[in-house]
């Protein structure tokens, strides 16, 4: 860097000296220090932040920056079988070209004319939800699957007026944290027992703990633990015995060959997007969604935008807008229901382009694969000898508990064993769940082929026997 | 002689206004392409080796379980998608497209492409979070000297990347301040949060949400927070202040070190909202205002795209005291390696899966980085100066305004009103900004409720040239003027934008609100046609 002559950043055109002066002269100032009088001097700050020496140049800060991605180990170049909330899928190329483009990807908070594209993409993406989900109401994206379960309980908190949330024993205990967080002042959540062979929801503790204070009852399908939860009917028919509200959260990408919670009494469906052509990206590709019946009592408890068609003046002109925008925070602050603000916009309208590339085939087609793979996978798992693959009993979608307990090994040893011949093992739950001892969530889809599920089932073999 | 075309682009010396109109595919609803039959994608066939082995596998589905009907979702080649959502992104007005000073408190500053393209790497794009942590040093490394980066901008000791946005960063914020409180035995009695009307909704709307009071300053007779109304309202049942500065007015509050002192000498603690903090990048912190928490936005002040509204990225700045309530985990450096520091038993716990949303963190990264102290400073005192620029243009416009602090300059931002206007033409703002989008260009009016009248915010950070501003002063001129000969025109703007004037009713009626396909088509009774 030079000390004599000033830097023109490309990225600021006006910090060339003769146009700075310029403008500088039009608006009658002596320097731009006069547009910070209102900083009083014991509050500016002296001198110069400590920060690194800048990269000019594009090539040195490419350079840089790719010099430090260079120490990641990223998915595809070993086989990883981690999933957990976070999951590996094909991603269509159409996907990033969509979402990559500078007309989405750089827009904002535009006007339904200006920003007709976004709007459009967003409705269109909240209808082929709607589709996989049965349900008439689906959110423009909120954060994700976190926030989308923990708005769901409040809103059938504010939906009953009652303050219990009775969640499922199975939830991932990150989940929980943020749920308890988030619901900290406003629900009392419990949670319910579960049957320790299959994972299903214990019926009776549920009867037990359900009453007239009970707002929600919430439990996942497939669960955290990769089995699916088949008492639906019987669970939604004991939660709307109590007059409360039955919330289901479920991954999308199943719904080509499960049934959609509505089909067993939902009320409320909840999940995360990531798996619908969206990259993993060290978990910075998610989005949550919310669905209901189109209800006003429930469309009114919804903190996200709504986008609904309306038309123009013009015949045969489809226009957008938002749904009864006076519950959101934008129009009324506090007094709106929760919050509303910047999300996953971009991720919604990428997950339409999914299920637009994918249609009701492509979506059956993934199901089956996905299930086929991961039973072919627990199968191949449980024939060596120690190993116990599934650990709950029942059918799974595309992740399964594998319990290691009886190869007297740590999965922390067996995960460093398996990195040590280039594959990620699946996550460790030891300590998130003590009761299942040396046990790992695998996760199983697509994109894996028969020689990646042989390959881990080789290592396996190998390192539990050294 | 052949007729002078450049000369025909200028009128009185001065170049004409853009003949904009937006691309109008008029396009259908994606369910109306679909053909039955056709595929957008194809899957790996799975191998007989797992088909022998897996068998029938929906077969093993309980009743119930098992989806009964296909989804009906459109059936669609791939370059029929394509050139969907082609056409309909070219119907939206990106940052990379316009004079994108209209849409104010949005910071909509240039996002390079070099790092959308550093961030789309397979080194970043296909990291799964749970991976041993001896295979993500790179990314780790990333967000340890980004923090390291806002612990200098800010003067605070910690940083959380975790939150996804910047509202849930407020949320963050309102959420220690609680675990504050509880901590030192005072949950139940310290309930009440201070804001001001000029601080984003969401800091009233998040603390409501945290189960906290909201009590809402107004600004004095010079657009300043009142300082008597602060302390008036402040007591042994205030948990803590939750303030933007400068306001969206653009307008610093001189005297922002004095509330600080107020609520903490009355026991609460003090957030700083700085999800815009472009105009004061190296200029004033938030440590020596005597801040406890700050939250900055990556996708504002820190470059990274907006999205059409996400993701983005929320950063919270803590001094060591509160440091102990940041969500977990933190990143960590131990001098050798690069870990996930989780053991912070204080924690208010896991706001969002996993640790954030890393790409954007890269970006905003990429970005500090390709500038440095100086480079940041210059972007603050270049945003201000094209800010106090275009407000000298903008107040030549008769019938326009700018409330508070008359003849002061602003900072990055100034919160305009058109009331003069309105009450010569009948014209009100939000017709003003239909008009402008014939012109290629966004434009907003202020959160509500409007405090302002007739407001209209404009902030044009450090991005766009000279000229750029000059046209944007020509747009508003003109329409302003139109407002005045023609109200009609600008009435039932916009004209030459992709649609026309929307009917807003059924938005707000169950009867008729349809926020998804099938909803509308049962609203309306349609029936199917063509392919579906």
């Amino acid at each position: 860097m030079s000390k004599d002559k000033p830097i023109v950043y490309p990225y600021i055109p006006n910090s060339a000296p003769a146009i700075k002066e310029e403008m500088l002269r039009a608006v009658g100032a002596e320097s731009t220090d006069e547009f910070y009088k209102d900083v009083p001097e014991d509050l500016r700050f002296q001198g110069h932040l400590d920060l690194p020496d800048p990269l000019l140049s594009e090539a040195a800060l490419k350079r840089h920056v790719e010099g430090i991605l260079a120490r990641n180990r990223a998915v595809g170049e070993c086989p990883s079988f981690l999933g957990a909330g976070c999951y590996q899928h094909h991603v269509p190329a159409v996907c990033d070209e969509v979402n990559g483009r500078g007309e989405f990807l750089t827009a904002y908070a535009g006007e339904p004319y200006d920003d007709h594209g976004r709007f459009q993409a967003l409705f269109e993406y909240a209808s082929m939800m709607g589709e996989l989900l049965d349900m008439d109401v689906v959110n423009v994206p909120t954060y994700d699957g976190f926030q989308a379960a923990a708005t769901s309980l409040r809103m059938a908190g504010r939906l009953t007026g009652r303050r219990q949330a009775l969640l499922c024993g199975t939830i991932s205990p990150h989940k929980l944290s943020k749920i308890q967080d988030y619901c900290l002042r406003a629900m009392d959540i419990r949670l319910l027992p579960y049957e320790p062979d299959t994972g299903q929801m214990n019926l009776d503790g549920l009867r037990e703990a359900i009453s007239e204070e009970t707002a929600a009852v919430y439990f996942e399908n497939p669960s955290y633990l990769g089995f699916l939860e088949a008492q639906g009917s019987a669970i939604s028919a004991l939660v709307h015995e109590a007059g409360s509200v039955c919330v289901v959260s479920v991954d999308p990408l199943s719904l080509g060959v499960l049934a959609p919670p509505a089909a067993y009494g939902a009320d409320i469906v909840c999940g995360d997007i990531q798996p619908l052509g969206i990259h993993m990206q060290f978990g910075g590709g998610h989005g949550g969604f919310i669905a209901t019946r189109d209800e006003p009592r429930y469309v009114m408890e919804y903190p996200s935008r709504l986008f609904g068609i309306a038309p123009t003046r013009v015949p045969g002109e489809y226009g957008f807008g938002d749904v009864a925008y006076e519950r959101t925070s934008f129009a009324v602050r506090e007094e709106g229901k929760e919050w509303v603000g910047t999300a996953a916009a971009l991720w919604g309208i990428t997950a339409g382009v999914y299920l637009a590339l994918m249609g009701p085939q492509g979506m059956a087609e993934i199901g089956e694969a996905i299930m086929a793979r991961a039973r072919y996978a627990m199968v191949r798992l449980d024939s060596i000898s120690t190993v116990q693959a599934p650990a709950f009993r029942g059918p799974h979608f595309g992740e399964f508990v594998v319990d290691f307990s009886a190869s007297g090994k740590s999965v922390a040893d067996i995960n460093r064993a398996l990195l040590a011949r280039g594959i990620f093992g699946g996550k460790d739950l030891s300590q998130e769940f003590p009761p299942l001892g040396q046990s790992a969530l695998y996760c199983v889809s697509e994109v894996h082929t028969q020689a990646d599920i042989d390959q881990l089932v080789v290592a396996l073999e190998e390192v539990v026997a050294e | 002689m052949s007729r002078n075309i450049m000369e025909e682009r200028y009128d009185g010396g001065k170049p004409r206004l853009r003949r904009f109109h937006q691309a109008r595919w008029d396009e259908p609803i994606i369910f109306e392409l679909s053909r039955e039959g056709q595929r957008g994608i194809l899957l790996p066939e799975v191998e007989p080796g797992i088909r022998d082995v897996a068998g029938d596998v929906l077969d093993t589905l309980p009743e119930g379980l098992r989806r009964a009907a296909p989804p009906a979702l459109p059936e669609l080649s791939q370059p029929q998608v394509l050139r969907h959502y082609d056409r309909l992104s070219q119907e939206n007005l990106g940052t990379d497209l316009n004079i994108d000073v209209g849409q104010g408190t949005c910071t909509m500053k240039y996002s390079p492409k070099i790092n959308d393209r550093l961030a789309r790497s397979p080194k970043m794009a296909e990291l799964h979070p749970l991976q041993d942590e001896a295979t993500l040093q790179g990314i780790l490394e990333v967000m340890y000297r980004f923090e390291e980066i806002l612990k200098s901008i800010s003067g605070m000791d910690r940083f959380s990347l975790q939150p996804a946005a910047g509202s849930v960063a407020i949320y963050v914020n309102a959420s220690i301040i609680r675990a504050y409180h509880a901590s030192r035995g005072e949950a139940g009695q310290r309930d009440e949060i201070i804001t001001t009307i000029f601080s984003h909704p969401s800091n009233a709307a998040c603390a409501q949400t945290a189960g906290l009071k909201v009590i809402t300053l107004y600004p004095d007779e010079d657009g300043y927070p009142d300082l008597e109304a602060l302390k008036a309202a402040v007591s042994e049942r205030t948990a803590g202040l939750m303030i933007t500065n400068p306001e969206d007015t653009g307008i610093y509050n001189p005297r922002i070190a004095e509330f600080v002192q107020i609520v903490h000498e009355a026991g609460g603690l003090c957030a700083y909202d700085q999800a815009n903090a472009n105009g004061i990048l190296g200029i004033t912190r938030a440590r020596e205002a005597g801040f406890d928490l700050c939250h900055f936005n990556l996708h504002k002040t820190f470059s990274a795209p907006h999205g059409c509204g996400g993701p983005g990225a929320g950063a919270v700045g803590a001094t060591q005291a509160l440091a102990r309530f940041l969500p977990v985990p933190l990143v960590a450096f131990d001098g050798e390696r690069y870990h996930l520091d989780w053991d912070r038993p204080d924690t208010i716990g896991k706001i969002g899966p996993f640790y954030g949303n890393a790409p954007v963190v890269l970006k905003a990264y990429a970005w500090a980085m390709s500038l440095g102290a100086e480079g940041l400073r210059e972007v603050a005192e270049i945003a201000v100066l094209n800010n106090n620029y275009l407000m000298k243009k903008v107040l030549g416009i008769p019938g326009a305004s700018a409330p508070y602090a008359e003849g002061k300059r602003r900072i990055e931002q100034v919160r305009y009103s058109w009331q003069g206007l309105a009450e010569d033409t009948g014209v009100h703002s939000e017709e003003l900004g239909l008009r402008t989008a014939d012109f290629g260009v966004h434009y907003w009016t202020s959160h509500h409720p409007y405090v302002v009248p007739e407001p209209c915010t404009l902030e044009p950070t450090e991005s766009y040239t000279k000229d750029e501003l000059d046209e944007y002063a020509d747009i508003l001129a003109h329409v302003a003027q139109e407002a005045r000969v023609d109200p009609e025109l600008v009435k039932t703007a916009p004209h030459r934008s992709t649609i026309h004037s929307i009917e807003h009713e059924p938005l707000d009626d169950p009867e008729r609100w349809a926020v998804t396909w099938r909803a509308y088509r049962r609203k309306t009774k349609s029936y199917p046609r063509g392919g579906e």
